[in-house]
């Protein structure tokens, strides 16, 4: 079989991702999987955060200073919209796993609604938390 | 010889896929309350010190709940990362990177539960 396909020339492949332009589905399709992988390294760093606390309040005090520099508050932000964009398309796929939303037309209503509400969610999350911190 | 349905199953891709797709499921469902507690009650602590960021953690609720958050959380995180392997890692480290994943989901959650204990149950 092998020896076969190595002696006849390449056979046809199918049109591959790259050549077609981005879609708003293909889009949060593919941002919902790396807003996914990069919670991993949240829920990572969520657990260093609890073993630190478990520590002491020295263990604690230096995971907190590097949460609190800009590099780890930008991080921080990034982390926050990872998680409220895969909670919201994560909805969203629920709802099309209970066989709704598969018009178009819904397709795109649910799609916008994830990246509005994502973003909003982001920056209040972030604004009441400011707000609380004085 | 066999009916057509025996002689089908247990080939091609339907295998075990749908154990796993409903658990990424009921875990997701879970991660929804779990998480949005966890995100609120962060936000809530916003400045506390450790004293009385500890506290908090002490109650009953807290632990549970953020137990609770690391079983689904990782549980979840294992499933999803299967997926991510499976699609684009072809090489001979896919295998390594499945058990990896597997293992390492396990660990961390455990780390993160003991963490927990020795918060809640300190003296």
């Amino acid at each position: 079989m092998m020896s076969n396909f190595a002696s006849k020339p390449p056979r046809p492949l199918s049109p591959n991702i790259q050549i077609y332009r981005p879609q708003l589905t293909s889009v949060l399709s593919i941002v919902n999987r790396i807003t996914g992988v990069i919670l991993s390294i949240c829920a990572l760093v969520l657990v260093v955060w609890l073993i630190a606390a478990a520590a002491g309040p020295q263990a604690y005090a230096t995971v907190h200073r590097a949460i609190a520099s800009w590099i780890g508050q930008a991080l921080l932000f990034g982390c926050t919209f990872a998680f409220f964009f895969h909670l919201c398309g994560g909805i969203r796929h629920l709802f099309w796993d209970a066989g709704y939303g598969f018009a178009l037309r819904s397709i795109y209503i649910s799609g916008w609604a994830v990246v509005i509400a994502s973003v909003t969610l982001s920056v209040a999350a972030w604004v009441v938390s400011a707000f609380l911190a004085g | 010889m066999g009916s057509p349905l025996a002689r089908a199953m247990g080939l091609g891709s339907a295998k075990e896929g749908v154990e796993h797709w409903w658990m990424e499921r009921v875990s997701a469902v879970a991660l929804v309350p779990l998480t949005l507690w966890f995100v609120a009650s962060i936000i809530a602590h916003t400045g506390n010190d450790y004293p009385t960021f500890i506290a908090w953690l002490r109650t009953p609720l807290a632990s549970v709940s953020m137990i609770l958050l690391l079983v689904a959380l990782f549980y979840h995180t294992a499933l999803g990362l299967r997926v991510v392997i499976e699609d684009y890692i072809h090489s001979g480290a896919k295998f390594a990177a499945l058990v990896a994943v597997r293992l390492g989901c396990f660990a961390v959650a455990l780390a993160g539960i003991v963490a927990v204990l020795r918060i809640a149950l300190r003296d």
